[in-house]
This record gives C-alpha cells, structure tokens and sequence, in this order.
C-alpha cells in the first residue's frame, strides 16, 4: 500500500515556505509550469564570486506538493557551485521529499528542478 | 423501471477491488467507465470461438466474426433510432468521428469567410478539428457563451446563426458543468438558415435515451469506452444524403469498390469510412455494452443518475468552502466539477485516492471553459449507472477529512 505523501515534513514546507520571495537582481532566474493544473514555480538565485549559491528565492502557486518541493529545493541549493547545481537530478529532487510519488504526482514533485535546469539554460557560459 | 442497484454492481467485477485497503469508490466514469460480465465475457468469447478478419473470408470462421461485428451495427443503429444501419460509421472514438466530419465534410464544404459555430462549453476534441479546418480554409470560430451557472445563452443563439454559418457542433452534455444542452432546439434553428449540426454525444449516448431522429442532427459522435463498452471503438452517426456526398477519409483496404493503378471506386457505406482491419472485437463488445444498457432501460439509467447526483448535489453544497460549477440537478446529468476551500485539485484527487475514491482533477480538456468561469483546474466527480448515494456521502466524509489534514479553513 502506498503511503501518503501529506506528512508533517512536507505539509511543514507547504506552511511554512523557506525562502519564499524574490531577490533583488538575482544571478539566476528559472521558471517551468504545468498547462494541466496552472501550477508555476520561479526560482531565483543570487552566486558569490566563487560561483556559490548564496541566497535563494522561489514564487509560484501550485499544489502541497510542488511547494513543498520548491521550499525544500530552496533550501538545498545553498552553497552549491554551478557544476553541483547542474549535477542535480530528479532522483535528487524525488530524495528531498523523500516520499512515494506516482507518476503523475512526479511532475508536481520535479517542476522546481525544472525551474532551476531553465534558469541555468538561460545562463551566459562563462 | 428502477435499477436494482445491487444486481448492477455485481455486473461489474472492478467494484470489488480495494485501493490502498479501502473498497474502490470509481467517480471517473466520464473519462472512462468501467465494464460489466456481459461486455467482457463477449470480448472473451469473440477471441476464443469465433475470431477472424471481417468482410473477406468465406470461411466458417470470418462469415462468424463478419456477422457478430456487423450485428453490432445493427444494435447501435437501433439503440440511436438511425433509420438505417448505414448510417453507423464505426470509428476509434469521439475524437476521430469529429475529426471524420471536419477531414471530410468540412474541406468539402467550408470555405473563405464561412463560419463554424461551437459552444463555450465544448470539449477540445469538438474544437481543436474545426481550429485545423478553420485555419486550412480561411474559415471563422464563433462561440455560443455560457451563463454563469453553466447553461448555454440560448437567447444569443438567433445572432450568431446568420448566413455565414455553415457548421454548429455542439455538446450534448457539457463533460466539466454536467449541462444537458437543448440540442433538439438548437439544431431545428440551426436548420432554419441551412446549417448542418454536429452533436458531441460523448458524455450524453451513455447516460440518456438518444434519438436521432427525434433530434434531427445531422452527425453524432460518441464513444463506447463511456458506455461499458471497450476503449478503441466509437461511432459516428450521419444522415445518409450527407454521408453519400462525402469524400471519404482513411484510404485503404475495405473501404474500396475497385482498385486501378492510378483511381479507385469507392466502397458502400458504411465501409465507404472504414479504411483497413476494424477493431472487430471491440465493435462486438460494443454491441455488448448496448445490449446490457438497452436491458436496464435507458430510462432507467437517466433516473438513477439523475437520483445519486442530486443527492451528491446536496451533500456536498453543505461542506463549508465547497464551490460546485454548473446547473442544479434538473438540468445536468452524472458529473459533479467543484473546487473546494482553496485546496489545489491534485492534492484533492490524490487524498481522496488514499480513500479508495477515483476523482478526475484539471481542466477535463476544457480550457477555454475554464478560463471562462475563471478557473483553471477544478476536481470532477462523475456518477454513472454502478454509484450509489452512499459512495457520495463517503465522497463528502473524504473531503472533510482532506480539509482536516491540509488545516485548510472554509
């Protein structure tokens, strides 16, 4: 039998959002979407010379489950370089939440992923 | 006649099933409804006895499967009253019996500046076909609105059928509002400027008596996987006049007279539409499904619907935070959209499947629908022959319970 997902950690996130916000003049932006339910999610995120992650910020609406998702992504990117931020994976995502999904509900679960690969996508190689 | 529940749902071995421990309450049936005994046992004894190409062997096997397929037709054309059995295209589904029209029918017959007119509530499969068509022959969409609580604006019917309008393609009940839409009035107006009408009956053949004639639309499309019957099998109904003045519309085997090297002849209706193999025991589990719907009565249906769903209606209008789009029971049919206190309809569907309750969340391939009622995702409960007054007050309790864990306030 399938667990639920809806437990305290990741309702916790859906409450209580980390980094929830914009930046001012951010070093990444990144957004994805969903047509299906209207769900969206933007990241956004501030480097140090070292090219570190040293500030987070996500907006959107959407469901428990991609917020929860989008807080907790917010909070893990802290201090990773762009090599470790593009070394991210959807297994990766999938272990933040660290719950059962099934298919459909993986889409929910891997739009802040996705919102973080269009941000380096858009990024000027340097 | 009333359906004697009990004996209906034990016609359908899936309702036995349990999801994640809790016994299986199925309120998706206007995406896809479930199958009784009958329909599978036939499928079953269509493959194990009798089971061959259709149409072209002499053999004792072919004759068998040409004449249980072809008595399928027999059966749909009786069940929707067509005047003749060759008026009864089998096709894949809803979806390519419109696209049928608009391949056919419409290159044929609109051109520049002609108008095609659709309804605010339709489907996508009952308006992307015409966007292609219209877009290919310099064609215009226009749109019949609907009012705030998910009727058709019938007095703005009369403006928008002028001259130009060659085509109206309209549900018969609306898959997201539940609407049971006039359609008998709309196609005698339709008519009266020499417009040709297209009824979607994707979600109105399963759930009511339909009569072709009594309607007098022109073309119907409809699915058997909504009406107990298999997934990869539908029908399209056309008035014989129109369909023999159609060029056809897959070519291929079956579908032709006499094959030339550079011409071919045109096969009878109705196998002039269909092009290669058939889904020939799909169609024979359709006739299946007709005859098991046509042995409760549709009657009989349409009132145990019509029952369940205005109890579902009352239920759920009384949990605080409950939106529910559409008409009061009187003029819908099996299926229930809502959003509820603010809680997003994946999250919804999902601690209601933890429930053992199957519920349908997004836009129900109606986005301008949607963006008309200001919405963008909603959570549909549909309701069909098999769901009971019960199954919705666990509905209610389940919703209750999702509120609870989410803390959300009404």
């Amino acid at each position: 039998m399938a667990q639920s997902p809806y437990r305290e950690r990741i309702l916790d996130h859906y409450r209580n959002p980390r980094h929830r916000g914009r930046l001012e003049g951010p070093d990444l932006v990144g957004e994805a979407d969903n047509p299906v339910c209207g769900d969206r999610v933007r990241l956004e995120l501030r480097l140090d010379e070292a090219e570190q992650v040293v500030e987070a910020a996500f907006g959107g609406d959407g469901c428990v489950i991609s917020m929860a998702a989008a807080s907790m992504l917010a909070e893990q990117v802290h201090g990773l370089n762009l090599e470790e931020l593009r070394g991210l994976t959807e297994k990766d995502m999938l272990a933040m939440l660290g719950v059962e999904l099934g298919r459909a509900r993986t889409q929910c679960a891997l739009m802040p992923l996705r919102a973080l690969q269009a941000a380096l996508k858009a990024l000027p190689t340097r | 006649m009333k359906l004697d529940i009990e004996r209906v749902r034990a016609d359908f071995p899936i309702l036995l099933r349990q999801i994640h421990d809790k016994p299986l309450i199925f309120l998706d049936s206007a995406a896809s409804s479930q199958k009784p005994l009958p329909v599978l046992q036939a499928m079953e004894a269509a493959y194990r006895q009798c089971y061959a190409n259709v149409h072209r062997g002499v053999y004792t096997l072919s004759e068998e499967a040409t004449c249980s397929y072809e008595a399928a037709r027999d059966k749909v054309a009786s069940f929707i009253n067509a005047r003749a059995r060759e008026e009864v295209i089998f096709t894949r589904n809803t979806t390519e019996a419109i696209n049928l029209v608009a391949y056919t029918w419409g290159r044929a017959n609109i051109g520049p500046g002609d108008r095609i007119l659709l309804t605010e509530m339709e489907h996508h499969s009952n308006i992307v076909p015409w966007q292609v068509l219209a877009q290919e022959r310099g064609a215009e969409l226009v749109y019949l609105p609907v009012t705030d609580d998910g009727r058709l604006q019938m007095d703005r019917l009369d403006d928008l059928l002028d001259e130009r309008v060659k085509l109206v393609a309209v549900t018969m009940m609306s898959n997201v509002l539940g609407t049971i839409t006039p359609v008998r009035e709309i196609v005698r107006r339709a008519h009266a400027i020499g417009a040709v009408v297209l009824v979607d009956g994707a979600q109105g053949v399963p759930h009511l008596p339909v009569d072709v004639q009594d309607i007098g639309c022109d073309f119907l499309a409809f699915s058997g996987h909504k009406m107990c019957g298999p997934s990869g099998i539908g029908v399209l109904y056309g008035r014989e006049a129109l369909l023999e003045g159609m060029p056809p519309f897959l070519g291929g085997g079956d579908m032709i007279r006499r094959v030339e090297l550079h011409r071919s002849t045109w096969n009878d209706l109705p196998w002039k539409f269909e092009a290669g193999t058939p889904a020939i025991v799909e169609g024979i589990g359709l006739g299946a499904a007709v005859d098991y719907l046509e042995g409760l009565g549709m009657e009989a249906v349409a009132a145990h619907e019509r029952e369940t769903v205005a109890y579902a209606l009352e239920r759920l209008a009384a949990l605080p935070g409950m939106r529910i789009l559409g008409p009061p029971a009187e003029a819908r049919g099996g299926v229930v959209a809502f959003t509820f206190r603010d809680i997003h309809p994946h999250d919804l569907a999902h601690l209601l499947d933890l429930e053992g309750i199957a519920v349908r969340a997004g836009h129900h391939c109606a986005q301008p629908l949607h963006k008309r009622l200001g919405l963008v995702a909603t959570t549909r409960a549909s309701f069909y022959l098999y769901n009971t007054p019960q199954e919705a007050d666990r509905l209610a309790e389940a919703l209750e319970k999702a509120a609870r864990i989410l803390g959300k306030a009404g």
